[in-house]
């Protein structure tokens, strides 16, 4: 199927792109919306002689990625929103002992058991640690199924490279929508890993760990870990624009809302508008300049979102109250639509563009 | 004049953090030695629990990895199935297997991973200070058993070797002791078969060890031996559990 | 003849050699090591059969014994 077009699932494109990108092992619990991936995965990895192994719990899942990552392998897992919850303890030690890995989290509406209807309700554990400790994932919000593609192969890449667990931060709507995708020729990248717990052979002993004792030694390493997300923020800022040049209500949104909102900016011009659409691929890093730089030129923004307002926190820090910042949202699993968000659009400019 | 007793090559030559007289050291050089004759040490990787043994890593000259509370199967697991041909073990205590681990270590060996499981069964929490463990005997006092565990209030303490010799997955699995030097040659026979049966392939390996906890005992270290054979012991009977090749 | 020969700076004083010790030569020494403990010592070393059971069941490898 290289260079052709396919219908597939968001979630089982993102095991055939892990497959692609070299991923060796797999491990995850199932949970709606996202068991289409291991079931997927259950049948493809042993085809490639690759190891799927059905945890027996999403903690001992993430224990096992953190195992086999610390043997320098590819590997990966995923879940949905509480079972991410439960992986926490797990994601922390592997930020820590800077593991790399690929965790997928197709969010479901919370708290507690919630609902299996789609969210991003899990905005804020994704990119502010979600664990005990000062820590970052890198999170890649993909909006299409080929996204979903693109993305978790850049997510393994990005992993070797940072030594850093990277998320890929999907919705259920992403998970089990069909579009046709495109699975590209290309080489995984190869980062060598001397690092690895391989056995010592032909060198010293390596130790795969997050335990500093010596408080002088933990916070050299918490320094070591905040300049590798700080190059992080310089150079792998990924968003997309559109129709966002003269914007003067710009709309922030990720995943499948900026889908929608896309249609709603469309809508909004149509009635003399001018909105725009700005649509953060790396919610962390943030792409806080391109946000601020667009709000130059806006009267106001509107961050549209599936949850009560988690990244609007984000695009009012990187907006810095030179511009008034409105939020728009729904929860539980509902999905807005574009004439819901076009309505906001116009309530927007009727308070900010009108005078 | 040869020399008939020293160091394994396997355990690192530095002063290891444990108490005097704890019996984490006696174990560790057990496994030291162990992965001396069977040649493994170059494609052994261990895997350190949280506890006192959570320094382990120093002390073993063997690639590492240092596991969260009670997940050391699981990280064990996730290192074989990349390395199928590498020797994993863990080694961890009793709050972090029996307690926090439970269903890592029944899963890891119900699905009889091939790995190695050291099992250091002291009875108390040592690392955090004595407090009662999922193993702490009826009656005995610990920080947070001030009047003795209460088994009608804490429950029973539990038998992890006779409950996982049930699971099918298991292909060896011992309780021994290193309160004495008969008990101390006997547990490293049976760490030895732990290890053999990985590298056979025939299935999930455990040896549970009876070990000291002088500090948190408050006894001193000879006292501490004794009461390992006075009331461990009887409540933790010694002997193999299973050994391969027994069908179910 | 056999011997035991101490790593004295790693002995942590537990005594459990010298318990252990079916010639119960072994001792602590009035002397305090480097790590703060009284280190084990063997005065009579000619009644020593290099049995090697305060080897085995030191904690800290802190013995090595000659035979
Ligand atoms: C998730 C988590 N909970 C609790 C602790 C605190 N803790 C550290 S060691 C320990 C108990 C260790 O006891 P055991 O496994 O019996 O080993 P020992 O120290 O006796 O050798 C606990 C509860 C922790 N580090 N992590
Ligand atoms: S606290 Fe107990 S188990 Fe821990 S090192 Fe000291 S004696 Fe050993």
């Amino acid at each position: 199927m290289l260079g052709e077009k396919v219908l597939m699932k968001g979630n089982e494109a993102i095991g055939e792109a892990a497959i692609r990108a070299g991923c060796q092992l797999y491990f995850a619990y199932p949970i709606t919306p996202q068991s289409e991936l291991p079931q997927y995965l259950a049948r493809r990895m042993p085809e490639e002689g690759r190891v799927f192994l059905q945890a027996e719990s999403e903690i001992a899942a993430i224990n096992m990625v953190y195992g086999a990552a610390g043997t320098g392998a590819r590997v990966m897992t995923s879940s949905s929103s509480p079972g991410i919850s439960l992986k926490q303890e797990g994601i922390s030690y592997i930020a820590g002992a800077e593991l790399p890995c690929v965790i997928v989290n197709i969010v479901r509406g919370g708290p507690g058991l919630g609902g299996i209807q789609p969210a991003q309700s899990d905005y804020f554990q994704a990119t502010k640690g979600g664990g005990h400790g000062d820590y970052r994932l890198i999170v890649l919000a993909p909006a299409s199924v080929q996204e979903m593609v693109d993305l978790t192969i850049l997510a393994f890449d990005l992993a070797d490279q940072y030594r850093n667990p990277v998320m890929i931060l999907g919705d259920g709507v992403l998970g089990q929508m069909m579009e046709p995708v495109e699975f590209k020729d290309f080489e995984p990248v190869k980062i060598p890993k001397p690092w690895a717990t391989t056995g010592r052979k032909g060198r010293e002993k390596n130790i795969i760990n997050s335990l500093y004792l010596d408080p002088t030694k933990l916070e050299e390493h918490n320094w070591h870990l905040q300049a590798k997300y700080r190059e992080i923020a310089e150079k792998e800022v990924r968003y997309d624009t559109y129709r966002s040049e003269d914007a003067e209500v710009l709309v922030v949104a990720y995943g499948i809302t900026a889908r929608i909102a896309r249609t709603a900016v469309d809508m909004a011009r149509a009635q003399g508008i001018a909105a725009g659409l700005l649509r953060p691929i790396t919610l962390f890093p943030f792409p806080t300049e391109a946000i601020a730089q667009a709000a130059e030129g806006a009267k106001a923004l509107l961050t549209v979102e599936l949850s009560a307002g988690q990244m609007v926190e984000d695009v009012r820090l990187a907006v810095n109250g030179k511009r008034p910042v409105y939020f728009y949202g729904r929860t539980g699993g509902m999905m807005p639509t574009p004439e819901e968000i076009c309505r906001e659009i116009v309530k927007v400019a009727g308070k900010e563009v009108a005078e | 004049m040869k020399v008939v007793f020293e160091r394994p090559r396997a355990l690192s030559d530095v002063t290891t953090h444990y108490c005097p007289g704890c019996t984490h050291g006696i174990i560790h050089r057990l496994v030291a030695e162990v992965i001396d004759e069977l040649g493994i040490l170059e494609r052994t990787i261990g895997v350190a629990p949280v506890g006192c043994a959570v320094l382990a890593y120093n002390y073993l000259e063997c690639d590492w990895q240092q596991a969260a509370h009670g997940r050391a199967p699981a990280v064990a697991t996730g290192i074989k199935r990349a390395l199928p041909d590498r020797v994993v073990f863990t080694y961890q205590g009793d709050g972090d297997l029996a307690s926090i681990g439970t269903a890592e270590i029944v899963h890891a060996a119900n699905r009889g991973e091939r790995i190695t499981v050291i099992y250091v069964n002291n009875a108390i929490y040592g690392m955090t200070g004595g407090q009662m463990a999922p193993t702490t005997l009826e009656g005995q006092v610990t920080a947070t058993s001030p009047r003795g565990r209460d088994i009608k209030q804490a429950g029973h303490p539990m038998r992890m070797a006779e409950m996982l010799a049930t699971l099918p997955g298991v292909s060896y699995l011992a309780r021994v002791a290193v309160n004495k030097p008969a008990n101390i040659m006997k547990a490293k026979k049976a760490i030895k078969q732990a290890f053999m049966v990985q590298i056979d392939d025939l299935g999930f390996g455990m040896v549970e060890i009876l070990s000291t906890c002088p500090t948190n005992w408050g006894l001193q270290p000879a006292k501490a031996m004794e009461w390992v054979d006075e009331k461990m012991i009887p409540y933790y009977p010694l002997g193999e559990f299973k050994v391969p090749g027994e069908v179910k | 003849m056999p011997k035991v020969e101490f790593n004295v700076d790693r002995c942590k004083g537990c005594e459990l050699c010298a318990v252990f010790c079916p010639q119960k030569i072994i001792k602590l020494s009035e002397g305090i090591n480097k790590l703060g403990y009284h280190p084990a010592t063997v005065k009579e070393m000619e009644k020593c059969t290099g049995c090697a059971i305060c080897a085995r069941v030191c904690p800290d490898c802190v013995i090595k014994v000659y035979k």
